[in-house]
């Protein structure tokens, strides 16, 4: 199956308005005889179903929260991206066009980013619109901030919750359309399969986390908004119950899956502190500005951050000042954390695990005064006393890297349709705009983008081309027939009784992606890493232990269905990882490197992997899908 | 450290619920409470015994999932909300009763699980404004002064969890409703059906049977994210002038 | 034809929501603690004039002066219709409170099993039906030993009582002063809260505003109930006779 990624004809700003003049369009009277669904109500989520409400599709939208304004896009600290220019900074729609291209490695498609970057604007128009109280300056106008090393300052934000701000903006649109009777909420339900007819998606099956239901909702297109996969490493700055399995149950039917190994790192999280570990915690990127990163000298086991003070000056090793003078402790998050793991490696770590550096603001305090310092990182410092019950105001603080976002996702066109007819995926759930590796604050803006600006459009040309009779009704027999797999599925979970709970083998299965498929991936370890997912998929379908029914709720049930799809997935990042020998952006292959730094290899892996399921225990197919860079010239990134 | 946790347990919404009392002795000052609960539960489930159900998603203090009325306070002694408790918080040797969110509008569906989707409804009764996507004017085409903006945000910042209503004797939800009028009344965005949406939401809210407001300061003194009562007071207001000085126009529909 | 039929048309559509927004409002639990609100400072208006005039009896003159405004207070005909409003005042405070009591029980139909609030929220705001009824108990015991009988006294024969004798014979009951004074401390933390309450029901919660109403409020608590409560005491130490 060739890959046909619609890219429109014409210079880089034309091709999106081009496109929606070429798009088909749905007659007003006709609207209401359609029917999507919309999983998932996040950012994507939300601002789709409200969107295609507005527009008069009968929409039907699912979250497993118990509310749509639960979604993890609310965890997003710090600010979206647009392209406003209010600062007169010399910002433009082609240079966060031309910066997000080249954050992302060079790794993602041209025509894609820059209608992300054309759109970025209505996005905070909208948002103005919807009363999210985003930061004014003193004469009424618009904030911005520079975020993540940008050298232009387009970053609007509410606080530190612009994505809870952006997300409850959404979800009140959302609410809107829910009391106009347009869009039909369906809080803790879960979406387990999608139903493939005459090989278009017609619908999906779903269960009601409550009562156990497992029940058939037909459409004439779904759309996936379901996030991203970062909980395969079970400890990582996602919500516990994010899950790749909406995502990874449309996969099996069809719909390809695109650079899985693709994962963003983030260097400052607060540290593991046991076994007990559940998620961790991100603390802003920003405290890099004053916060200089360190480790002793000489490796000082369990080295505690109240005796940090104890280690002279000349015994103390800034590690990121010395390798990168020029950018010093603000290289690019992928740099930064995989220097950390390796002083770790040394042996050099501090803390109680060993697994952590320093993070020390005793230089900015000295230089600025502690009230400059509490200022600017005041809720920040809390947060962190609250979690560690230490002070970093007397003592520096703990980083460690962890997993944040994964740029990887089903594969879609440029009208963000999957590899399966009438199947899309919207804002972390798709591959599309990241490349190899995201810049701070754009996750927010493609979310929105995708959601309020993309499907509206390219969805109605769909729905226009196949017609509003081309539906097929809940009782055909391919909803029973995904009914039935569903159900064998989840009575197979309950009748194991084995001995291991499902933590323990997610556990496993994330320590195993985190050392081998995490910040530094090597071809003996992916290797290995790919032997043991297998292994922990055969120990997880033989002695995985699920206790209670399927007709209640039941939280273990829901986790063992959830981490059964995460261990497939594992061994495609791994395999995805294999296929990479190339180094870039978040995925780092110890065998492509010069001078120590990553090496991208254009020569060879200028594509995107997107990867075909083959069937239970089989190999996935590997499908190229080239990069046509028509605009920009690759380069190669350097901080040194 | 060791603990004694008496926890609520109930099948489902028709069935009666009891406390039943928990010895944990694998409790780390370090772990979350709702951490400690995941170590319970794995010992639960490794015995055979259905874990504890209970609400959680974000673990970073911000999407309001968690719940948890502990040893008589909501999201326990802490301001803070449960996922961001510690257990240094507490002391060893020490009993923790853990209770679901008590109100009528907030069912018991297992457990230590509530439904809030009242919440849902009064949002949508009016907490929106009502523009479609498109076609709105420029950000900057209305300055909004920073003091407007910020308390704004002040309001906005509701995760809602529903701990003032856990918190206050009348499970009244008037902090929550009062945030979100209140962020709207402040914007100029939120101008144009500022008097139909707290009429609305008020509605709605008594719907619910959510008790009234006796001023305690309860909801506000156990508030995760430090909302303010003076919202409660500007709702009244709001409400006042809605139900005093509204528009007499009935809205009949388009032209013939 | 059509415009008559228009006119009816609308005029029935529209009747019958006539006045709706009154009756929306006082059944919502807004309007509800609105009517607390009102009734309640009302109340407190008419505890100044019925302390003021009260007070006169520490003037020590035999109670000459008290009763000359007692008089007054009993007889004008202003005063008197005014009284009426008292009553009603007095009536739909209870009324709506007990309503009130009884809803915010509903609303929460299984109670807590610990229940340890943060000391930020005292606890005679949370305790506001309580004292109410204290203060229903102690008004049914003032009313019946002052003023029903001397109304029914005016009503039977045109007649006051002599109101000063009255206070001299029954504060010289040390139960009673007991009782009166137990009645001014509940009316004291029902006044602390219940002052401050009743203008942030109102919507009156501004920043520069709010030290005056707390300061005014918590010495209106104090100072009112404490004169109130000096007056059986007084008599019953004899101070004053």
């Amino acid at each position: 199956m060739a890959l046909d990624s619609k890219i429109p004809e014409g210079s880089l700003a034309e091709k999106w308005s081009k496109h929606k003049f070429n798009l088909k369009l749905v007659n007003p009277a006709n609207k209401r005889k359609y029917d999507v669904i919309v999983v998932g109500t996040g950012l994507a989520g939300a601002s789709a179903a409200a969107s295609l409400g507005e527009l008069g599709y009968n929409v039907k939208a699912f979250c497993f929260q118990d509310s749509p304004r639960r979604a993890h896009s609310i965890a997003a600290q710090g600010g979206i991206n647009a392209a406003k220019n209010y600062q007169n900074d010399g910002d433009s729609v082609y240079r966060l066009f031309y910066d997000t291209i080249k954050g992302g490695d060079y790794r993602a498609r041209e025509a894609n980013v820059h209608r992300l970057a054309e759109v970025s604007v209505n996005i905070i128009d909208q948002c103005v619109a919807q009363g999210v109280p985003f930061a004014r300056e003193y004469g009424g106008t618009l904030a911005n901030r520079s975020f993540g090393g940008a050298q232009v300052s387009r970053t609007f934000y509410a606080r530190g919750q612009t994505g809870q701000q952006l997300l409850l903006g959404a979800y009140s649109a959302l609410n809107r359309q829910i009391a106009n009777g347009k869009v039909k909420m369906y809080n803790r339900t879960e979406m387990l399969d999608v139903v493939v007819v005459d090989g278009k998606a017609r619908g999906i099956v779903t269960r009601d986390l409550v009562t156990g239901k497992i029940e058939s909702h037909s459409a004439h297109a779904v759309l996936l908004c379901t996030g991203g996969y970062g909980n395969v490493f079970f400890l990582s700055t996602n919500a516990k119950g994010s899950n790749v399995t909406a995502a990874w149950r449309a996969h099996k039917k069809g719909a390809f899956f695109a650079n899985p190994c693709f994962t963003q790192i983030h260097p400052t999280c607060i540290p593991v502190s046991g076994d007990h570990q559940s998620k961790l915690t991100l603390m802003s990127e920003s405290l890099r500005n004053d916060g200089r990163v360190w480790v002793p000298r000489e490796a000082k086991k369990g080295l505690k951050a109240k005796d940090a003070a104890s280690i002279p000056e000349a015994d103390r090793d800034y590690f990121l000042e010395r390798k990168y003078p020029s950018f010093g402790n603000l290289v690019p998050r992928d740099v930064a954390s995989r220097n950390a793991k390796y002083v770790c490696d040394e042996g050099r770590g501090v803390g109680a695990t060993g697994l952590a550096v320093f993070l020390d603001f005793a230089d900015a305090i000295k230089r600025d005064g502690r009230a400059v310092i509490e200022a600017k990182y005041g809720n920040l410092f809390d947060m962190y006393k609250q979690i560690t019950g230490d002070d970093p105001y007397t003592m520096p603080m703990m980083i460690y890297p962890a997993v944040h976002y994964t740029m990887g996702g089903l594969w879609v066109d440029y009208n963000l349709m999957t590899t399966v007819p009438g199947l899309y995926a919207l804002g972390e759930c798709n591959f599309s705009d990241h490349g190899a590796n995201r810049l701070g604050a754009s996750a927010l803006m493609q979310g929105l983008a995708d959601g309020y600006f993309v499907i509206p459009y390219t969805l109605g040309d769909y729905l226009a081309t196949i017609g509003w009779k081309d539906k097929v009704d809940i009782n055909h027999p391919a909803f029973a027939e995904s009914i039935k797999s569903v159900t064998d599925r989840q009575e197979k979970l309950l009748s194991i009784k084995g001995k291991k709970t499902v933590d323990q083998l997610h556990r496993e299965l994330g320590l195993t992606m985190w050392e081998y498929c995490g910040m530094s991936r090597s071809e003996s370890g992916l290797k290995k890493a790919k032997q043991i997912i297998q292994d922990i998929k055969k120990e997880f379908w033989t002695n995985v232990n699920v206790l209670g029914s399927g007709n209640e709720l039941n939280m273990e049930l829901e986790k063992a269905n959830r981490v059964a799809d995460f261990i497939e997935l594992g061994e495609l990042m791994v395999d995805d990882a294999l296929n990479r020998t190339e180094s870039c952006g978040g995925h780092f292959r110890e065998e492509s490197q010069m001078d120590g730094e990553a090496l991208r290899n254009d020569k060879d892996f200028f594509y995107v992997s997107a990867w075909e399921y083959k069937g239970e225990g089989e190999q996935q197919a590997l499908h190229k899908d080239p990069l046509v860079y028509e605009f920009v010239k690759p380069s190669q990134r350097s901080y040194k | 450290m060791k603990l004694t946790l008496k926890i609520w347990r109930q099948k489902n919404n028709n069935s009666k619920g009891e406390f039943k009392t928990y010895v944990h002795d694998h409790v780390s000052p370090d772990m979350s409470f709702l951490e400690m609960l995941d170590v319970l539960n794995e010992g639960l489930v490794k015995k055979g015994e259905e874990p504890v159900h209970f609400d959680h998603d974000c673990r970073e203090g911000i999407c309001g999932m968690c719940s948890l009325y502990i040893n008589g306070r909501p999201h326990g002694p802490l301001q803070t909300t449960t996922c961001q408790l510690h257990m240094r918080s507490f002391k060893d040797g020490e009993t923790i009763t853990i209770e679901p969110w008590r109100a009528a509008a907030f069912p018991v569906v297992k457990d230590l699980v509530v439904d809030r989707s009242a919440f849902d409804r009064i949002q949508q009764a009016g907490g929106y404004v009502s523009v479609n996507t498109g076609g709105v004017p420029d950000g900057n085409a209305i300055p909004v002064p920073k003091k407007v903006a910020d308390e704004a945000m002040d309001a906005a910042a509701c995760i809602g969890c529903g701990a003032c209503v856990a918190a206050c004797k009348n499970a009244s939800a008037m902090l929550f409703v009062s945030a979100k009028v209140s962020q709207y009344a402040l914007l100029p965005q939120g101008q144009p059906e500022r008097k139909e949406r707290v009429e609305k939401m008020v509605a709605q809210m008594d719907e619910e049977g959510f008790g009234a407001c006796t001023n305690t300061k309860a909801c506000e003194a156990e508030c995760p994210k430090s909302i303010k009562i003076t919202n409660i007071a500007r709702m009244n207001r709001e409400y006042y002038s809605s139900m005093f000085t509204n528009y007499e126009v009935t809205v009949s529909g388009g032209g013939d | 034809m059509r415009s008559i039929f228009g006119f009816l048309y609308k005029y029935f559509q529209t009747r019958p929501t006539y006045m709706n927004w009154f009756s929306q409002l006082i059944t919502s639990t807004i309007g509800k603690k609105l009517i607390m609100a009102l009734t309640g400072l009302f109340l407190i208006s008419f505890l100044i004039i019925h302390c003021t005039i009260n007070a006169m009896i520490f003037l020590n003159d035999g109670g000459v002066t008290f009763s000359h405004w007692g008089h007054f207070m009993g007889t004008n005909p202003v005063i008197r219709t005014l009284e009426i409003g008292l009553v009603a005042g007095f009536l739909i405070h209870i009324f709506q409170g007990l309503l009130l009591i009884k809803k915010n029980r509903d609303s929460r139909p299984v109670r807590y099993q610990v229940e340890a609030p943060s000391p930020k929220s005292t606890w005679y705001s949370r305790s506001m039906g309580l004292l109410g009824t204290l203060l229903l108990l102690f008004l049914i015991m003032h009313t019946a030993h002052f003023w029903i009988p001397n109304r029914s006294n005016q009503f039977a024969t045109g007649e006051e009582l002599n109101l000063y004798q009255m206070m001299l014979n029954i504060f010289a009951d040390p139960l009673i002063v007991i009782l009166y004074v137990l009645g001014c401390i509940s009316l004291a933390w029902h006044l602390l809260h219940g002052f401050w309450s009743a203008f942030q029901t109102l919507g009156l919660n501004h920043q520069r505003y709010n030290s005056i109403i707390h300061f005014v409020g918590t010495a209106f608590a104090i100072v009112v109930p404490l004169i109130f409560a000096l007056m059986p005491i007084a008599i019953y130490l004899n101070w004053v006779h």
